[in-house]
């Protein structure tokens, strides 16, 4: 958990996802995004569901309909998402903002987390998901980064989120 | 009864301006050859999702009907869909499940849909009506497309005949996503 320097970005950021136009949140939670997600849902504003995959669906079918989509999951869900990121939103030309977690953060995490946090920016690179792993003083900035290249690119854009940022 | 026999007497019923989004395989085949529109989304890869993406688009355009047409081996694949669609209730979403028992795109091996009772899955998750029909007929298509959603009906069918029930789907993946949100409204 976070102190109350941590807890207060929170709103700040849904406040700039939602002036930067994302107006659909899905996902599958990470303790170091609890806050975002608890704040989404004090909006009204987030759909849980049960895997990561199904996320990019729902986030898919949001897009389709005029939304543009936020996927929020932890860094282990990826993996899950590969094929869904690679047949369905970079085949089809489907962008959503993924806010991946990044658990395993230079290799100081649980032993699950440590693989997946090596190979994280790897992937996304192979996968060429554009991604920035925002700081404090940078994340309005990324968060506008974020939606301008998801407009031209019409690819799925990735915000890491690291441990301290969020929680 | 056929995958293309089943799929050839639902479509001239569904209402006009439902959003169909057809899973991967055989099924985005036959649901093209049947009938194609603007509102048709065929899936080519990430099976599973057709009813994710399905429950997407019922969320995010209430004002729209929106009609899954799935496979048994879809469903399986994904089943949190439908506990996903169960929980958000969209009364707007139709759900199709075209149950042959098996992969028929990959050769026909088999799912174990003989044994999981999916319309029950369904019941149990939560969708406001769902039932089976060892065949469908007429009135059968228009009254479960005339039911509140989330609604939920398995059709059995044939496995078969050999071969696709129609060509691959000629749309460019980028052009089917322009053309729904273009009939939506959406910007392009």
């Amino acid at each position: 958990m976070g102190g109350s320097g941590t807890l207060n970005r929170a709103a700040p950021f849904v406040d700039r996802l939602q002036a930067a136009g994302f107006d659909f949140f899905v996902g599958v939670p990470c303790s170091l995004v609890g806050p975002v997600i608890a704040e989404l849902d004090r909006r009204g504003l987030y759909l849980p569901e049960t895997r990561e995959d199904a996320a990019l669906g729902v986030a898919a079918g949001a897009y389709l309909g005029g939304r543009l989509p936020v996927v929020v999951m932890q860094n282990s869900g990826l993996g899950v998402s590969l094929n869904a990121l690679g047949s369905l939103h970079l085949l089809y030309g489907i962008p959503c903002l993924l806010l991946v977690t990044w658990r395993g953060y230079r290799g100081e995490d649980a032993p699950e987390h440590l693989v997946m946090g090596r190979a994280l920016p790897n992937l996304l690179d192979l996968f060429r998901i554009p991604h920035r792993a925002p700081g404090p003083e940078t994340l309005e900035a990324d968060v506008a980064w974020a939606a301008a290249e998801m407009r031209e690119r019409r690819t799925p854009v990735a915000l890491l989120i690291r441990p301290g940022l969020f929680a | 009864m056929t995958l293309a026999d089943a799929v050839g007497l639902l479509a001239p019923r569904i209402p006009a301006g439902t959003i169909c989004v057809h899973a991967n395989g055989y099924v985005s085949r036959a649901g093209y050859a049947a009938r194609d529109r603007e509102e048709c989304f065929y899936m080519i890869g990430s099976m599973g999702l057709a009813a994710s993406i399905g429950l997407g688009l019922a969320l995010a355009r209430p004002d729209r009907r929106v009609l899954v047409l799935d496979g048994d081996g879809n469903v399986l694949m994904n089943p949190g869909a439908l506990a996903s669609i169960g929980a958000a209730a969209p009364p707007n979403l139709h759900h199709v499940c075209f149950d042959n028992g098996a992969h028929a795109s990959t050769g026909g091996q088999r799912t174990i849909s003989d044994r999981v009772r999916l319309e029950e899955v369904a019941r149990a998750c939560g969708y406001r009506w769902s039932g089976r029909v060892e065949t469908l007929d007429a009135v059968t298509a228009e009254a479960f497309l005339a039911r509140e959603g989330p609604a939920f009906l398995l059709v059995r069918i044939a496995l078969g005949p050999p071969g696709p029930p129609g060509p691959r789907v000629p749309h460019a993946p980028e052009a089917m996503t322009a053309r729904l949100r273009r009939a939506l409204g959406a910007a392009t």
